[in-house]
């Protein structure tokens, strides 16, 4: 199998190399990929929609049907994730342990045995180990900072580098740090798993209800100049109010995603980490 | 010979990103493991991400960000003075959807894994052909 491997890799480079060949060269402005249909795009953004960041344009305006359904496919990889594991998979253990907070004494009870009610005791898994005082108080120094980046990063995608995917990466970042260094436990409490499951349809119906807003205001599907009348200002700059709706419906499907795949293969689908 | 040299260092990025490309190519179909086969399809995936920018390079050109700022909408916006920014905008959506499959994968491991309590494919296909 490695030598078949080996020859099928050689004789798929040797065609890419002998199609390189007639390639353009690395950074010429003369490629064919930048003479035909981006010099309009980068001429014509400021003027359709006053957004400086042609990247933005191009994403939620030019092409927003592609990102639309580049967020459904998001939306589908976490869904696809918590059929697998948290639906088909996460039974209950057999055995279950339980720390005493004040000694750290574990105590492990087999099926059936119920331990008295009582607040000195918190139910733990195989996999826990004593948190870290340092990196849980770093972690929790820096996580309100990483949250508020990630929305400076949405909201400036207009301007600067930036938009829904990336802030809503970082996003749910912040929100897997708190998952590790803490334990799954308390990211769940500040992110319970019915929100994150009912957030991220939420995030992928703001981008399509924008959509759909604009084809009910008698324009195209995606044509944010419709919502002028709505928002009280000039076809211009309601397109990019409208794309700024657009990255916010991106950006919490993004993050909701993320944190929801974060959860499900961390803990194959028992969310027990930590409990 | 001496046309060659030039035509090598001028094309550089396309022979990394088929070198790049082969080594998960290589990995998809010859290493045994599943995990490894899945960190092949990210080799392979960021192969891609790379050609897509380095096609989006022009020389002497910026970020595609308009320097005018907001308030600059009646500039005239000269086209070459800016990166291409079809290939970024591309390549942004790719790079989420390439997380996201990645987790599909992991997903679809730890559950062959839960089953057959291994991640190597021919003990799989050692039990799949003995029931």
């Amino acid at each position: 199998m490695k030598i078949i491997g080996l020859i099928i890799t050689i004789i798929t480079g040797a065609f890419l190399v002998y199609a390189a060949v007639d390639f353009p060269a690395w950074a010429d402005p003369n490629s064919p990929a930048s003479t035909y249909l981006s010099p309009y795009f980068i001429e014509n953004s400021m003027k359709d929609t006053s957004v400086p960041n042609f990247v933005t344009s191009l994403l939620a305006d030019y092409r927003g049907f592609d990102t639309m359904f580049e967020t459904t496919v998001i939306f589908t990889a976490g869904l696809v994730c918590f059929i697998l594991l948290r639906i088909s998979g996460g039974k209950e253990p057999e055995t279950r342990h339980y720390r005493h907070v004040l000694t750290g004494v574990t105590v492990t009870l087999k099926e059936g045995r119920k331990i008295p009610a009582s607040e000195d005791f918190e139910r733990i898994d195989d996999l826990w180990t004593p948190p870290d005082l340092i990196i849980k108080t770093g972690c929790r120094l820096m996580i309100p900072f990483i949250q508020l980046f990630a929305l400076y990063v949405i909201a400036h995608g207009h301007s600067s580098p930036g938009g829904g995917f990336q802030g809503g990466v970082i996003l749910g970042a912040s929100i897997i740090l708190l998952a590790i260094s803490h334990d799954l436990r308390t990211a769940l409490e500040r992110m319970r798993e019915k929100v994150v499951a009912i957030l991220c349809p939420v995030g992928v119906a703001i981008y399509a209800g924008t959509g759909t807003l604009c084809l009910l205001l008698g324009l195209n599907f995606l044509d944010y100049s419709a919502l002028a009348s709505v928002l009280h200002v000039d076809p211009i700059s309601a397109r990019s109010h409208g794309i700024l709706m657009v990255e916010i419906g991106v950006g919490i499907a993004v993050m909701t995603t993320m944190i929801w795949i974060y959860n499900n293969i961390s803990s194959a689908g028992k969310y027990n980490q930590g409990l | 010979m001496s046309e060659l040299i030039p035509t090598i260092i001028a094309k550089y990025n396309y022979w990394i990103y088929i070198t790049l490309m082969m080594i998960g190519l290589y990995a998809m179909i010859a290493k045994n493991n599943l995990v490894k086969k899945i960190v092949g399809m990210n080799i392979f995936q960021t192969a891609i991400i790379l050609f897509y920018v380095s096609i989006g390079v022009k020389k002497g050109a910026t970020i595609p960000i308009s320097t005018g700022g907001h308030g600059a909408a009646h500039e005239v916006v000269h086209a070459a003075d800016y990166l291409n920014p079809l290939p970024h905008v591309l390549m942004l959506t790719a790079i989420v959807v390439g997380v996201a499959t990645l987790g599909v994968a992991l997903a679809l491991a730890l559950r062959i894994y839960s089953r057959y309590n291994t991640l190597e494919e021919d003990e799989i296909l050692a039990q799949i052909r003995k029931k």
